[in-house]
């Protein structure tokens, strides 16, 4: 990949190292430190992966793991690896990446660090549809996964409709989304009370946010629909990024600030969406991805891929913490808060004192 | 009114919501000029560079840009027209001055052409008419607000549009980089741009104006060049203000000196 610049070019020094493409139709320029920092998040998750996919209560070797990736082995090393914990593995990795690239979208379009859709009470709208299916319909998991969808969804067209006034200012729009959230909360304790102890138990089970148990179906379609999103997302990153300069700055350079913000906002929806329905809410990965890859990246504003790699690693070590770290295996939904509920206080109270 | 002019306001109805600024306004651009609108707080100067600028769409009447409505564009064939510098600007944390140069060559970009030869070349010739290159790899952030200001002008420079809208470009800068800005624009104006700026201090409007519009509640009181539009008439009328007009010692433009009201002798200052 060399640069290919003409010698009467005069080169532009961007304070940081960039590397420039130029062949055919494509011009592209890529910022080194990013590209650095996503490729060795790659690596760290490659061996955060087969360190999962040995770990268990039958132990394997990396080799043999390795080796049952590609197909060599048959019998049970294949069944452990291919069947049992890759799936589990891939679930994390995408499920992981989706929530990062979901809360730099709400971080980058709102233009703050507590823009979350876990603050903003999107997963405890996911969380109440699920519960109404568990409780009210008694309804098949395919049910519980549209009552998950629904209830996102439906959440967040109520907070943007609280908060429209003359268009949706970000800050408006969090404060709305933290209330509706609290709300939320307590209808969703309320229907735990009214259930019955089997239901009770199998509702409290999805709302800790589990990898537990998921199949290779499951994956499939999850990640199916993940990976379109997560194409949209990339193909509305560049209007994303050039409304960082304010929205009359953004619209005089030709981008449609407008529809490109309510598409992002719905795709961003649809992603946490997705994950909750499948797993049950797993919080602060959203919050704190696209924070850490920025911080790893020193990007201008958030950026889509480290947001995502972070995620996916994150989720990955959180799960693996979770079954084999801790005493007893817990939902990764549990590590996930321990270790977001400290970041967002500090968040919280930086915020607070810078805007107050 | 009937005008050739690039850019023209059309019997334009603007307004917020259902608050009206100006009814019926009507009002061209004369190409290649240094256009300059002056008038009191709140009169419509910046409601009506929103209008040409489409941030905001006339209820009535039409912006008029290459004799078509400007609305009826798509807003990257407007950005590849006219250029804006916004009143309040928000530079992304940590982005260097070069990045930011080169997101005004959003309208010239595409999926795949992100950064081309001409980008390049246009980036680079923009930080050398605000004469920022070498603060090329610096942090915005750590910048003087004149310093800011230029990068801010570079950046709408690169977009290429031959016509560039100004609002209140001077605003939070000291007297040295006000005049430095206007000079810059000055060049610019020189160099084939067609300028229009919002611009509080009249001297300054009429120094560095070739065609002032001068608003009053909404509506258009008088345009023409500097020496027609700033006399002492006018500035009453539309400020309110009593003064004095004279030429510029050192430019020959008019000249505003207020003069106050009297209140007879000052008690004598007593010196300790």
């Amino acid at each position: 990949m060399s640069a290919v610049v003409s010698p009467g070019a005069r080169r532009v020094d961007f304070g940081r190292r960039v590397l420039v493409v130029r062949r055919g139709r494509v011009a592209v320029r890529i910022d080194r430190r990013s590209a650095v920092v996503c490729a060795l998040l790659a690596l760290v998750i490659a061996g955060t992966a087969v360190l999962a996919l040995m770990t268990g209560s039958y132990s394997l070797g990396w080799r043999q793991v390795v080796s049952a990736l590609a197909g060599g082995e048959t019998g049970l090393v294949h069944d452990i690896v291919v069947e049992w914990r890759l799936p589990r593995v891939t679930a994390a990795l995408v499920f992981g990446a989706a929530l990062g690239v979901s809360g730099a979208i709400f971080q980058s379009t709102l233009r703050n660090p507590l823009a979350d859709p876990g603050v903003m009470g999107f997963t405890h709208g996911s969380y109440t549809g699920a519960l109404i299916v568990i409780l009210v319909v008694n309804g098949s998991y395919a049910q519980l996964v549209g009552g998950a969808l629904l209830g996102g969804m439906a959440t967040a067209l109520l907070v943007y409709a609280l908060a429209y006034r003359r268009g949706v200012q970000g800050f408006r729009l969090i404060v709305v989304g933290i209330g509706v959230s609290a709300m939320l909360h307590s209808i969703n304790t309320w229907l735990m009370i009214k259930a019955d102890l089997d239901q009770a138990l199998s509702a409290a089970a999805w709302g800790a946010g589990s990898l537990n148990g998921v199949s290779w179906d499951q994956v499939t379609v999850g990640s199916a629909c993940i990976l379109v999103l997560l194409l949209l997302a990339g193909s509305l990153g560049r209007p994303m990024r050039q409304m960082e300069i304010g929205d009359d700055a953004a619209t005089s350079q030709g981008a449609r600030v407008s529809p490109a913000r309510l598409g992002l906002i719905v795709v961003g929806v649809a992603l946490t969406a997705t994950v909750t329905a499948a797993s049950g809410p797993i919080a602060f990965i959203s919050l704190v991805a696209p924070q850490i890859g920025r911080r790893l990246a020193r990007t201008a504003g958030i950026t889509l891929a480290p947001a995502a790699f972070v995620g996916a690693l994150l989720c990955l070590a959180a799960d693996f913490v979770a079954q084999h770290v801790a005493p007893t295996p817990l939902p990764v939904g549990i590590i996930t808060v321990m270790l977001g509920g400290g970041y967002l206080g500090w968040l919280l109270l930086t915020e607070a004192r810078r805007r107050l | 009114m009937t005008t050739n002019a690039r850019l023209h306001v059309e019997g334009a109805t603007i307004g917020y919501d259902k608050r009206v600024i100006s009814e019926g306004l009507s009002v061209a651009i004369p190409d290649q000029s240094f256009t300059v609108i002056v008038g009191p707080n709140a009169c419509g100067k910046s409601t009506l560079l929103r209008g040409l600028s489409r941030l905001l769409r006339p209820s009535v009447g039409q912006v008029v840009l290459d004799g078509a409505d400007i609305s009826s564009y798509k807003t990257r064939e407007v950005a590849k027209r006219v250029g804006l510098l916004p009143q309040t600007s928000l530079a992304p944390d940590g982005i260097t001055v070069a990045d930011l140069v080169a997101r005004g060559r959003y309208p010239h970009q595409g999926f795949l052409r992100q950064w081309t030869e001409a980008d390049e070349q246009a980036v680079a010739r923009a930080m050398e008419q605000t004469a920022v290159t070498d603060l090329s790899g610096r942090l915005v952030d750590e910048l003087s607000g004149g310093q800011r200001q230029r990068v801010w002008v570079a950046m709408a420079l690169a977009q290429h549009t031959d016509i560039l809208l100004l609002d209140e470009p001077t605003t939070f800068l000291d007297i040295a980089h006000q005049i430095d800005l206007l000079e810059l624009f000055t060049d610019l104006h020189h160099v084939g741009h067609t300028l229009v700026a919002v611009l509080h201090d009249l001297n300054h409007a009429a120094r560095y104006g070739t065609h002032l519009i001068a608003m009053k509640d909404g509506d258009v009181v008088a345009v023409g060049p500097p020496e027609e539009v700033v006399t002492a008439e006018l500035v009453e009328a539309v400020f309110g203000l009593r003064c004095l007009v004279v030429p510029d010692p050192a430019a020959g433009t008019p000249q505003v000196v207020p003069l106050g009201r009297d209140r007879g002798p000052a008690p004598t200052e007593r010196r300790a």
